[in-house]
């Protein structure tokens, strides 16, 4: 069944069943994938996947739902049964409704859809990749982390108001994590991950080389005093520590109680003026782009905090509602529809006259921490309490020279860390979740083992 | 060539479907593979959210799938779909063949039909009809969450519940034909506490396996409880200082660290990768004399326990490290296969669109002799960790935790809680630091994440002395 027969069979399902109002979401998917171990092949993985989330609201208007990856007409009756009967249960204190903007035109972009290349290739560019990475330094004796991917896939939004969208993509993945053993030394591991719209659109090149370079330039390491340090974020850690933070942006997590914002905040300070952070779903440097949320509400480009002040939260339709605003295009379908940012786009606003431009990663000469990359968000974020206390690759750079760190922590607080923003650098980097310029921060507590 | 008559054209749950599975790994084995492994599911599962005293959320979900995996010498195809049709699986297997780029299909491994039906099932199929039903779920969690507001200081008020039952059919070509059910509930309180800038928070999750009524016999009040004083003792906690000293762990959610940071280490999947410091230490010594540690899949009830693991091998009990001494690794077919670890009933999977990789189970540091108050007693200045928050281990073993409640410890007494505190290290260096080992061993749910996808499990230890790590604050 195609989408548009999926969704004349829900919608004759739900007549049968005298269910008057639904919506559904799904996506359809096709994806295979290659692991190697020294030249051999480890594992060739395909998989054919389906998953379907139908709502139903029921006659006084509570919403159930029910998820499945059953989409025959034996199933789809029985998802809208369940949902039926969940409705029940439904938030009374919250009502859901369809999307206001579930019809509205959407940005259609050239989608860049590539064909399969198929296993055998993904295979031969994957084992030519391994070999390259282990003969590019003689430290380097393996790449335990390693896999090649595409990805094809259809997402579907409609309802029974007559709202259909539906768009349909392709996507590859390389990831090269090697491992670098010297003798009398620990073992150290770096990597590198690429992203396509297909293989072809890949530069295994450069992911070949990031990984080789980043993996030996902690060979040489060293443990740091523990001790307060100036710190310049690469974009890549900086975006990490702004998407774990994210529900300061999020209407849902204030609503929740889980937010260091409240209804209230919008037009707080929240960092030095020369700050603008946007989420920009739509960025054609976004492969994974979406022109729609799980609402079917479209997406757009929002500014999140303006020189330095909270500009606008993320909505759903119901947030937006309780807020007195539109939804903004953030929604995951769910019982309790979930809000969260798509791609955060950083970059220095007009008024930065205040920055430490003297401070740039490539020629600074004095004392300071660069992380690279930050480990464990999971576990060393506290997102509701604002603080955190995470793990990070990167080295300490003193008097022109640069040692890789070995096993540290960086820990704070993020509207400490937003404040004292001393520069902000000029060149945004594109990262596989966004785009950002290096930030510099001052003061952040380091704990090492020296 | 068929051992039987072919009777159904699509695999069909609670029949017998031995003919058309046979077919199937004939059909695979006759292409050419050495090895042929069907894994189909079919899931019915439910989750209820309630926040303060509302319901906010009931999430029913269904679905079924297969996963087929072909070996040809030590590598393996893997193909998963939600086509459980003859045709449907023919196709996968094709695919899986094809991917292998196995053109040579003269026999090697021979298979002569699948062994007498091994059915773990015959008891379990009343549980669906036993577990609570969203009504019965629903009025517990708002009761357990109305005993969550004991002060006006709780801010936030969450409860959650969720319950899995999958029924799983494994063939393979080695004979192997299991039927089974598997029941596992979890449910999980959450509060935010706030006065003024000070903030904590605090969290418990409790869950069992192949229990239908485990979830009503849950001591909401105690949990509640537990919950709460938790979050109030680190709510105006100061920042911990960072520094190299002793740590006591608390038991049960405590051996998180052990699993994360040792327990890893001991599956197969990281000897196939090269990423084991211990791959070459088989009967060495890797940990202090005190430590003993096991994984095992049988404790009744326990989140990780299985009748059968998702291979077809019943779990065994697994002494990975005996007074110190390695003894074991935990493995799977792969793993066998790859590195010559006899499988340990270990081999599991989130579910279908997985292939089976070695995972721990019930995971846990054997008791000792010493008390609680020995352990604390015996240091002047260090971190009581009370209560684990996650952790992460990077690729080369170096493990990252959480505190979520900690206290000095000054002079063998508790003192002062402190908040912030992340307790940084390797295994290798820290193992052989666990100087002593309590009498209170318990062990706590938990999901484990990994190649496999998320599986349950559980982690514990008793109260255990780490003579020196490295804490990470402020």
């Amino acid at each position: 069944m195609n989408s548009k027969e999926i969704t004349t069979q829900i919608s004759e399902a739900a007549d049968s069943l005298n269910l008057k109002k639904w919506d559904y979401g799904a996506s359809f998917s096709n994806d295979y994938s290659v692991q190697v171990d020294k030249g051999e092949a480890k594992q060739l993985k395909a998989s054919q996947k389906q998953i379907l989330t139908i709502r139903v609201w029921n006659e006084s208007n509570l919403v159930g739902i029910t998820t499945t990856s059953d989409i025959s007409e034996s199933g789809i009756k029985k998802a809208l049964n369940q949902a039926n009967i969940a409705s029940d249960f439904g938030n009374k204190n919250e009502r859901t409704e369809f999307s206001p903007l579930a019809k509205d035109p959407i940005e259609v972009k050239d989608s860049k859809k590539r064909n399969p290349v198929g296993i055998k290739k993904l295979l031969t560019l994957l084992r030519e990749a391994e070999v390259k990475l282990l003969e590019s330094h003689e430290s380097i004796k393996s790449v335990p982390y390693n896999g090649l991917s595409e990805s094809f896939y259809e997402r579907v939004y409609a309802n029974s108001d007559g709202a259909f969208r539906s768009y349909t993509k392709s996507q590859a993945a390389l990831y090269l994590y090697a491992r670098a053993e010297e003798k009398n030394k620990k073992p150290r591991s770096s990597g590198s991950i690429k992203l396509g719209y297909g293989v072809e659109d890949i530069d295994i090149e450069s992911c070949i080389k990031d990984a080789s370079n980043k993996t030996i330039s902690h060979l040489n390491y060293s443990s740091i005093k523990t001790h307060k340090y100036l710190i310049c974020f690469s974009p890549e850690s900086f975006l990490t520590i702004i998407n774990a933070f994210s529900s300061m942006f999020n209407a849902r997590s204030i609503l929740d109680g889980v937010s260091l914002s409240n209804k209230n905040s919008i037009g707080e300070k929240l960092s030095t003026e020369a700050l603008n952070i946007y989420d920009d779903g739509l960025h054609e440097k976004n492969i994974s782009s979406s022109p729609f949320d799980g609402e079917g509400t479209p997406t757009k480009r929002l500014c999140l905090i303006n020189k330095g002040r909270l500009e606008n939260f993320i909505h759903s339709e119901s947030t937006a509602r309780i807020f007195k605003t539109m939804p903004t295009g953030h929604a995951g379908l769910g019982s309790k529809v979930s809000v969260s940012p798509d791609w955060i786009v950083v970059e220095k606003s007009e008024e930065n006259s205040d920055l430490k431009t003297s401070l740039d990663h490539s020629t600074y000469e004095g004392e300071f921490v660069y992380i690279e990359e930050l480990n464990a968000i999971h576990a060393g974020v506290r997102a509701s309490q604002g603080s955190f206390s995470l793990p990070f690759d990167g080295w300490l750079y003193k008097n022109g020279k640069k040692i890789s760190i070995e096993s540290a922590t960086v820990a704070g607080d993020i509207k400490y860390l937003l404040k004292n923003i001393v520069n902000i650098e000029s060149n945004q980097e594109v990262t596989t979740s966004g785009i950002s310029p290096h930030i510099w921060v001052d003061e952040l507590s380091i704990t090492g083992d020296a | 060539m068929l051992s039987s008559q072919i009777k159904s054209n699509e695999i069909i749950f609670g029949s017998c479907n031995k003919d058309l599975l046979e077919e199937i790994i004939f059909y695979g084995m006759g292409l050419g593979a050495d090895f042929v492994e069907i894994f189909i599911e079919n899931t019915d599962n439910s989750s209820v959210l309630a926040e303060e005293d509302f319901i906010t959320s009931v999430s029913p979900s269904f679905g079924r799938g297969a996963g087929i995996r072909i070996f040809k010498d030590k590598k393996d195809g893997f193909v998963s779909t939600n086509d459980l049709t003859k045709n449907g699986l023919m196709k996968s297997v094709s695919q899986a063949i094809e991917m292998l780029d196995i053109t040579d299909n003269k026999k090697r491994e021979v298979f002569n039909g699948l062994d007498q039906h091994r059915d773990y099932s015959l008891s379990k199929k009343k549980w669906i009809n036993e577990v609570p039903s969203i009504h019965e779920i629903s009025e517990k969690l708002l009761v357990s969450t109305k005993s969550l507001k004991k002060n006006n200081k709780i801010i936030t008020r969450k409860g959650s519940y969720s319950r899995n039952l999958q029924e799983v059919i494994i063939a393979s070509s080695d004979g192997t034909y299991v039927t089974d059910i598997r029941l596992h509930q979890t449910v999980g309180l959450n509060v935010i506490a706030s006065d003024a800038q000070y903030r904590s928070s605090g969290s418990r999750r409790f869950g069992s396996s192949g229990m239908p009524h485990e979830f009503r016999l849950w001591d909401h009040e105690k949990a509640a409880n537990d919950v709460f004083e938790s979050s109030m003792n680190m709510l105006y906690a100061d920042y911990v200082d960072a520094g190299q000293m002793p740590v006591v762990l608390a038991n049960k959610f405590g051996g998180v660290i052990f699993h994360e940071a040792c327990g890893h280490l001991l599956e197969t999947t990281q000897i196939e990768r090269g990423t084991t410091p211990f791959e070459n230490k088989l009967n060495e010594k890797i940990a202090h004399e005190s430590v003993t540690a096991i994984d095992e899949g049988i404790s009744e009830g326990s989140f990780g326990s299985l009748s059968v693991d998702d291979e077809g091998m019943e779990p065994e009990k697994s002494v990975l490290i005996k007074d110190g001494i390695l003894k074991k690794f935990i493995s799977d077919r792969a793993g066998e296969l790859r590195t010559g670890h006899k499988r340990t009933g270990s081999g599991r999977r989130q579910n279908y669109s997985f292939a089976a990789a070695s995972r721990m189970r019930n995971t846990f540091i054997a008791k000792g002799e010493h008390s609680k108050e020995d352990l604390i007693n015996s240091i002047s200045d260090g971190l009581y960790c009370k209560s684990m928050g996650g952790g992460s281990v990077g690729a080369t073993g170096q493990f990252n935790f959480a505190v979520e409640e900690g206290y000095l410890i000054k002079n063998g007494k508790l003192t002062n809680p402190v908040k912030g505190a992340t307790l940084i290290g390797e295994a290798k260096e820290v193992m052989p630091k666990i100087s002593m080992c309590g009498n209170d061993l318990e062990l706590a749910p938990g999901f484990c994440g990994s190649i496999s996808g998320s599986v349950n499990v559980t982690v514990g230890q008793p109260h255990i002395k780490v003579d020196s790590i490295t804490v990470g604050g402020r």
